[in-house]
């Protein structure tokens, strides 16, 4: 009998391993950043909604900003709007948009019809800011730290999990994964 | 409209797969052989609904509706029509709902040859293939729907995966997933048998047709994924024991076991229960090779699709349907008591070795898959083991498999005597070393250990296979189907063996830098640099690069290399240039610019590599010649029979 028990025993052993696997992928990041402890490129974007000011990376340092890379074809994106303005409510750190690869006139439709989270948004139409960041596809995120170092990406719509588990702890001046 | 059609088709799939599974499983345990009778109705069914589906999103890829939001991320108004065809499974809703769809073939397929299997059994075995096709519905409608809108439509699509835009990879997930989804149907006879508590050698007979035919099916796609890899991703290696690779690697050496020990069953009415466990373990491992490429558990170069939640969902339904089956097994399997014995040099007991070498092998293969994971897990840091770990360790269960087949193929059932076959297994031996170390050193000067182990073995195979068929045809026998697919297939083994070690052996590769006008000389091949060229595909930008080949002076070809850019995603994928000569396969990969004209350029020559890609087509080959044998039509025709009227099958 206890033979035939056996695979049955080694198979339950494996889905621990695999659950514990799966509890750890979440946090790994899927797509390692080569960008992460690295400073953030230095950028001079048109900008969106003021033409007559750039979004110049050297007008952030200082400070820690969240850039959010975008646009209005992104499934993902739209996913991810409702927690974009709840990080702009929470009012901790400034999220600063990068509407890749878009329309401009669709990308302000898009801010007014559904709220703009940003404190300013640049436009990549070449997609050439885009590739200087690393971008693997749209949305994704990174959090750059008052030197203007690369400290944590994300990959895919955020979520509010992510934002109180990931982003705001390293923002707030706790060490990381500590929750 | 149509996404909404698609949507609603696979929720009615859904609720007929939960019927096919009740009726199909509690039917015939409660006796009621209305409900039975039921089962066939709820397949057809789900087969037109989840059809129904595929076709609704083929039709929304195809009008480029890019309002659905899996066809604005996968699909792109440049890209050609056919590759708008093949965007369904390039991506993880697709291929799900590809799985489904093949599942649903598979079952139809089974439904249709059942009705000359004992009714009852054969609706258990559609209730099984119900519960399985349920957790595939589910699973899509809950975490990963095709038919999800985006609302305002998106402008453009964001293009398919610029790896994936090759007529490669266009056919290989549909013919690999054949093969995945067909082991579904060897659990489900393994499921049913364990469910009637009886299991006897018309049992094997009904098992070994399909088991072989989903095995050729995934012979082909892995042979056509590691053909793609090799021309596609540009590394120009045919192999790198990637967990995706491993992942459909695995479920094949279980099978390719399942397959030797339902020979087994079928013939003598032995390994009852551990054909039950290698059915439920191929499928296994199939389950998990969905579950590791779709979960983001283990990074590869092919998952393009991560997502824990799935991973959850997943891992659920993998401990719902292997550990059921396997909590089953460990209650019925000691109800199946063989008689029978056998000796030591009896067949028998060269298919026993042939079972532990080949788990032996998927056991290291499936260890070296989640060392990565399981020393994550328990924090031990990250490992990576590669070719370092896989190749010795594989081997080493490999060596003795084929030094054991060309012997256990001239084995006689039960009885232990080799008598005659031994004069003949000593000299094809001989005149595999000869001709083995032949080749290796009169072709080849320099050799490492393995090369003439590996060609003598592999030339050993090929000889001493075809000694019974050509002895058959002599005496004007007739050569049964499933005697020679299986010749067939294990003449592919060894041209495979052959090939491989003539590749590990002797392998040139060299990375060089040349400016226009500029040579490099690789074994006995020269390259010249003519420069490079701008070149416009329909959704991308290349350069091309010209070299001419010569060797020794004379001619050979002329090969165009390019790199693309793919305007839509911005990646940049290397098209490589692939050339035969004289069994030679020359690939060049453009490399970097390295600025003023000068380029990287990578030439490998690999001696004999096509031939392991044919070998697999062979084997594929040989185990369709051997699943369509009349003696597995014929045993179905008799299955009604009482038992007595199957067993004087020739064999």
């Amino acid at each position: 009998m206890t033979k035939f028990l056996l695979p049955l025993g080694l198979f339950v052993l494996l889905a621990v391993v695999l659950a514990i696997g799966i509890r750890h992928s979440p946090e790994k990041g899927i797509i390692a950043s080569p960008l992460l402890g690295k400073p953030a490129p230095v950028f001079a974007l048109p900008n969106l909604t003021d033409p007559a000011h750039e979004v110049r990376s050297a007008d952030l340092r200082g400070h820690w900003y969240l850039f959010n890379v975008w646009g209005t074809w992104c499934g993902g994106c739209r996913e991810e709007h409702q927690a974009l303005l709840q990080v702009r409510r929470a009012a901790v750190v400034p999220i600063i948009g990068l509407d890749w690869k878009d329309d401009d006139a669709q990308a302000l439709g898009w801010l007014t019809q559904l709220g703009n989270p940003y404190q300013s948004v640049a436009t990549d139409h070449s997609g050439r800011e885009a590739i200087e960041w690393g971008v693997y596809g749209a949305p994704e995120t990174f959090l750059v730290n008052p030197q203007g170092i690369v400290v944590y990406k994300h990959v895919g719509a955020l979520t509010p999990d992510t934002w109180s588990r990931e982003i705001l702890p390293r923002v707030s001046g706790r060490r990381a994964g500590s929750s | 409209m149509l996404p909404e059609l698609g949507h609603f088709a696979l929720i009615l799939a859904l609720l007929l797969a939960g019927l096919q599974a009740f009726f199909g499983i509690a039917g015939p345990a409660l006796a009621r052989d209305r409900w039975s009778g039921a089962v066939t109705s709820a397949v057809a069914g789900q087969a037109v609904m989840v059809a129904t589906a595929v076709a609704c999103l083929i039709a929304c890829f195809v009008s480029e509706d890019f309002s659905v939001a899996y066809v604005a991320e996968n699909s792109n108004s440049a890209l050609p029509l056919f590759y708008r065809v093949s965007a369904l499974w390039g991506a993880h809703e697709g291929s799900l709902l590809l799985w489904i769809l093949l599942l649903a073939a598979w079952t139809v397929a089974v439904a249709l040859g059942s009705g000359r299997l004992p009714p009852r059994f054969a609706a258990r075995v559609l209730g099984v293939l119900g519960v399985v096709s349920f957790g595939f519905l589910l699973f899509t409608l809950a975490t990963s729907s095709p038919f999800v809108r985006l609302d305002p439509p998106a402008p453009d699509g964001r293009d398919l995966n610029p790896i994936l835009q090759d007529p490669g990879l266009a056919i290989h997930p549909p013919i690999l997933y054949t093969g995945y989804v067909g082991f579904a149907v060897a659990f489900a006879f393994a499921c049913a048998a364990m469910l009637e508590g009886r299991l006897d050698q018309n049992w094997a007979r009904w098992t070994r047709p399909w088991t072989t035919a989903a095995w050729s099916f995934l012979t082909c796609g892995i042979a056509l994924g590691s053909f793609w890899a090799y021309y596609e991703l540009g590394w120009g290696g045919f192999w790198f024991w990637d967990p995706v690779e491993n992942a459909s690697f695995m479920p094949w050496l279980m099978g390719t076991a399942l397959i030797h020990s339902l020979a087994v069953t079928d013939k003598r009415g032995l390994f009852k229960s551990w054909t039950l466990l290698l059915a439920i373990l191929a499928f296994s491992l199939s389950l998990l090779g969905t579950f590791l490429v779709r979960s983001g558990v283990l990074v590869s170069v092919h998952s393009f699709a991560a997502d824990p939640t799935r991973g959850i969902f997943i891992l659920v339904f993998l401990i719902i349907m292997i550990g059921g089956a396997l909590a089953l097994y460990a209650w019925r399997a000691p109800l199946l008591r063989s008689s029978a014995g056998f000796e030591l040099g009896a067949r028998e007991s060269f298919l026993l070795f042939n079972n532990v070498l080949l788990v032996i092998a998927a056991a290291t293969v499936f260890a070296g898959t989640l060392a990565p994971l399981i020393s994550d897990s328990l924090k031990l840091g990250t490992l990576s083991v590669g070719p370092p770990y896989f190749n010795p360790t594989f081997m080493l269960s490999m060596l003795p498999l084929l030094a054991l087949l060309s012997v256990g193929i001239h084995a006689n059932w039960k009885r232990g005597r080799l008598n005659d076959s031994q004069r003949t297994l000593l000299y094809t031996f001989i005149a595999a070393a000869v001709l083995g170390c032949g080749f290796v050193f009169g072709l080849y000067s320099h050799a490492r250990v393995l090369t003439p182990i590996g060609a003598t073995l592999a030339l050993w195979i090929i000889l001493s296979s075809l000694v019974d068929p050509i002895d058959r045809w002599r005496r004007g026998l007739t050569l049964p189907r499933a005697v020679l697919g299986m010749t067939v297939a294990h003449f592919g083994v060894a041209l495979a063996v052959f090939a491989l070690t003539t590749v590990q052996s002797f392998t040139i590769e060299r990375d060089v830098a040349l400016a226009p006008g500029g040579t490099a000389t690789v074994g006995d091949y020269e390259f010249r640099f003519e420069g490079v060229k701008p070149v416009e595909g329909p959704n991308y930008e290349a350069v091309a690069g010209t070299l001419t080949v010569t060797r020794h002076g004379a001619p050979v070809a002329v090969m165009i290399p390019q790199k693309r850019n793919f305007w839509v995603q911005h990646q940049v994928t290397s098209e490589t240039a692939i050339r035969m000569h004289r069994g030679n396969n020359l690939l060049l990969a453009l490399g970097e610019d390295l600025g003023a004209g000068r380029w990287s350029v990578r030439i490998q020559i690999r001696p004999l590599v096509s031939l392991v890609w044919i070998a697999a087509f062979i084997m594929a080959m040989g185990g369709a010649l051997a699943a369509s044998d009349r003696r597995y039509r014929a045993a179905r025709a008799l299955a009604t029979a009482p038992e007595g009227a199957t067993a004087g099958q020739p064999g």
